[in-house]
């Protein structure tokens, strides 16, 4: 096929276009229909066929004060040809039974939307608080996020602007890591982590490193925000992605810093850092993006409530409310808000990421 | 001292990440290694006191001790893995159709026509959204009862199997949510990039000698992509190594282990039956697959491609 500049002609463009369509339309289509169902009353979620649009059709009966309209339940049709209604209407009059002439009842149709399914699914969570598990995962994102840029910036510097012996071993060494499968280190550091608190009090001869936390989890070791945390602060992958970046800083911008006096560390705070901001960007988030989605590590190293993440507070709920898709839904929903809030400021950096190797593997 | 002292300051730098690789990175993969020497579950034999540590680890005792290579030689007979590495094969079975889609999404965003950014955006969507609540969607989807796809088969006179539950279509259930999430995702996008990069001169040296949108593609634009496709298929492959998440949450793993794959075993192994060491043993077997399969991608890819695999 052509280039792009070649520009296509009608036909093509038609048909491209239509392919395009009907394949982003396929991209859109689970989640328009997964906010359908986050605003379906319970039972029109199993509606047949399902609708796009929540409907409903209600009742009236004038009930009210001067023979008002007032929303009805028809019951069953009276033996002396009348209905027997309640009053489905939310007010003091609900529950109310009454006879009505069929005559009398008026019918209408309409869109059926109830977005009180989004406080009711956060409530939805038995003994743990949805906003906890939601400020669970941005804390630990963000500072997850914030830590693994600082660190790999810092020994990318080291290993991109600095002399020191050993250096290429050392870089060896974090290449070779690059490979290996997280389930490998996951082992030994789950061993290590369950190991931490005993292993630290016998160290410092005290108990503290044991205790449990008043905002629940330990101190450290397994069902603590160090174990969610630490481990994710440092990465070959970012020191790689970074060295390659401050490499390409050109050395006279250096030079003429030394020359006005800065410091190594300046250097890196004042020269470096400024020039591969794009860099950094595009590190910090999609370090953002895969602490936001993790889940395997979560989901062995927590066990109380307190501690869980978004994703595994998701993943409970299913077990519970088999049947509360509508409410199912809404979580699912208001997990995703975060993730495309980053995607759609930070477009131009998962580009930029993807086409420097940024795949999770 | 000069030198020292420029040592000294790099050293500095290096610290923190240091720390954290050798204590998160470096040490575990050399303890994994050891690992599957050993036997049973480390973690239970930390403070039960008395014992000191065999490696002077401060109260860690391998009261189980050294079996040398009686892993390996359970990893060899070990049906249960054998299936569950075919699971993880067949869920694999995906990538060359993943790759195709991806190919020629991106074949067609190429032609810059209008709107390319909005299709761009929209394909990456799922690929953004993936994760836990994108496959409690799926599950939705699926549900066999009132899911919207046996409802839409519903509306051309399918009826459609309950698609999680069933043996049979657990897995074909995985891959169409895979190809949905993928294939407008990392690969597109990288063979945009690929494609971008293609000399314009090489087609108009095509057109001249009137070739063919056919023996354009087959000739030129397909071995011009040959280091993206490359890159591609190893990192698919790799990560297709590693499928856990969509198991785990969709299917359990089931049913009766249908969708079972290898780090879900590993899971297993080290959380649920606390055989640790087993479990690092299936990881670093697990670990050589990986890399067996990137140095055969790699020689392969030195045939196909005369230039360089980017990144």
């Amino acid at each position: 096929m052509s280039p792009a500049r070649a520009g296509p002609g009608l036909p093509r463009t038609i048909a491209s276009h239509a392919i395009l369509l009907l394949v982003g339309v396929t991209m859109l289509v689970p989640f328009v229909w997964t906010l359908s169902t986050s605003l379906k009353a319970p039972g029109a979620v199993f509606e047949k066929p399902p609708r796009w649009i929540p409907w409903a059709s209600r009742t009236y009966a004038p009930l009210g004060d001067d023979g008002a309209p007032v929303e009805v339940k028809v019951l069953r049709e009276a033996p002396d040809g009348g209905v027997r209604v309640k009053v489905a209407e939310p007010g003091p009059r609900r529950g109310e039974v009454a006879r009505v002439e069929p005559g009398r009842l008026t019918r209408e149709e309409g869109p059926d939307l109830h977005p009180e399914n989004y406080p009711r699914a956060w409530r939805a969570y038995p003994f743990v608080s949805f906003w906890r598990a939601y400020a669970n995962s941005l804390a630990v994102a963000l500072i997850v996020t914030v830590g693994h840029v600082l660190t790999s910036s810092l020994a990318a510097f080291a290993f991109a602007r600095l002399r020191f012996p050993g250096r290429d071993v050392l870089f060896f060494l974090y290449l070779a890591t690059m490979m290996v499968p997280g389930a490998v280190t996951m082992t030994p550091t789950f061993s290590l982590i369950r190991a931490f608190p005993d292993l630290l009090s016998r160290l410092f001869g005290t108990d503290w490193f044991t205790r449990e936390l008043v905002i629940g989890g330990s101190v450290v070791g397994v069902d603590s925000y160090f174990a969610l945390i630490v481990p994710r602060l440092f990465s070959a992958y970012g020191t790689f992605m970074l060295r390659q970046f401050f490499m390409s800083v050109p050395r006279e911008l250096e030079e003429a810093a030394r020359l006005d006096g800065c410091s190594t560390f300046g250097v890196y705070w004042r020269v470096v850092l400024p020039l591969c901001r794009p860099a950094l960007a595009t590190l910090a988030i999609f370090t953002f993006m895969w602490t936001w989605g993790d889940f395997l590590w979560p989901l062995i190293v927590t066990n109380s409530n307190e501690l869980k993440t978004l994703p595994l507070l998701l993943a409970s709920f299913q077990g519970q409310h088999t049947t509360a898709w509508h409410l199912l839904m809404a979580a699912s929903l208001t997990a995703l808000v975060p993730m495309l809030v980053v995607f759609l400021l930070g477009q131009r950096y998962f580009i930029e990421g993807i086409k420097l190797g940024a795949v999770k593997g | 001292m000069p030198r020292a002292r420029a040592s000294l300051t790099a050293f500095l730098f290096l610290l923190p990440n240091l720390v954290g690789f050798l204590a998160f990175t470096a040490g575990p993969v050399l303890a994994a290694f050891l690992m599957t020497f050993f036997t049973g579950d480390f973690t239970t034999r930390l403070g039960d006191g008395a014992a000191p540590g065999a490696g002077g680890g401060g109260g860690i005792s391998f009261e189980a001790g050294f079996v040398g290579l009686a892993n390996y030689e359970r990893l060899a007979r070990d049906e249960e893995l054998l299936r569950y590495l075919g699971n993880t094969l067949f869920l694999m079975g995906t990538i060359p159709i993943n790759v195709a889609f991806s190919l020629g999404l991106a074949l067609l965003l190429n032609q810059g026509l209008r709107g390319t950014t909005v299709y761009r955006t929209i394909f990456f969507l799922p690929t953004i959204s993936s994760g836990i609540a994108l496959f409690l969607i799926w599950r939705w989807i699926y549900s066999s009862e009132v899911g919207l796809l046996n409802a839409v088969l519903a509306s051309v006179g399918i009826d459609g199997p309950s698609w999680l539950s069933d043996a049979a279509f657990a897995k074909p259930a995985l891959m169409i949510m895979g190809l949905w999430i993928g294939m407008g995702g990392y690969n597109m996008v990288l063979y945009l990039a690929g494609l971008q990069d293609i000399d314009p001169a090489l087609y108009e040296a095509a057109a001249i000698d009137g070739a063919g949108p056919l023996a354009t593609f087959r000739h030129i634009t397909w071995p011009q992509l040959a280091p993206t496709t490359f890159f591609i298929v190893v990192t698919n492959v790799i990560g297709g190594f590693q499928v856990f998440d969509q198991a785990y949450v969709m299917t359990g793993g089931g049913p009766e282990g249908a969708t079972t794959t290898l780090v879900y075993y590993i899971y297993d192994l080290l959380y649920i039956r606390s055989d640790a060491a087993y479990a690092a043993t299936v990881a670093v077997a697990l670990f050589g697959l990986i890399f067996a399969v990137t140095v055969a991608n790699w020689y392969a890819g030195r045939k196909l491609a005369s230039g360089a695999a980017p990144a």
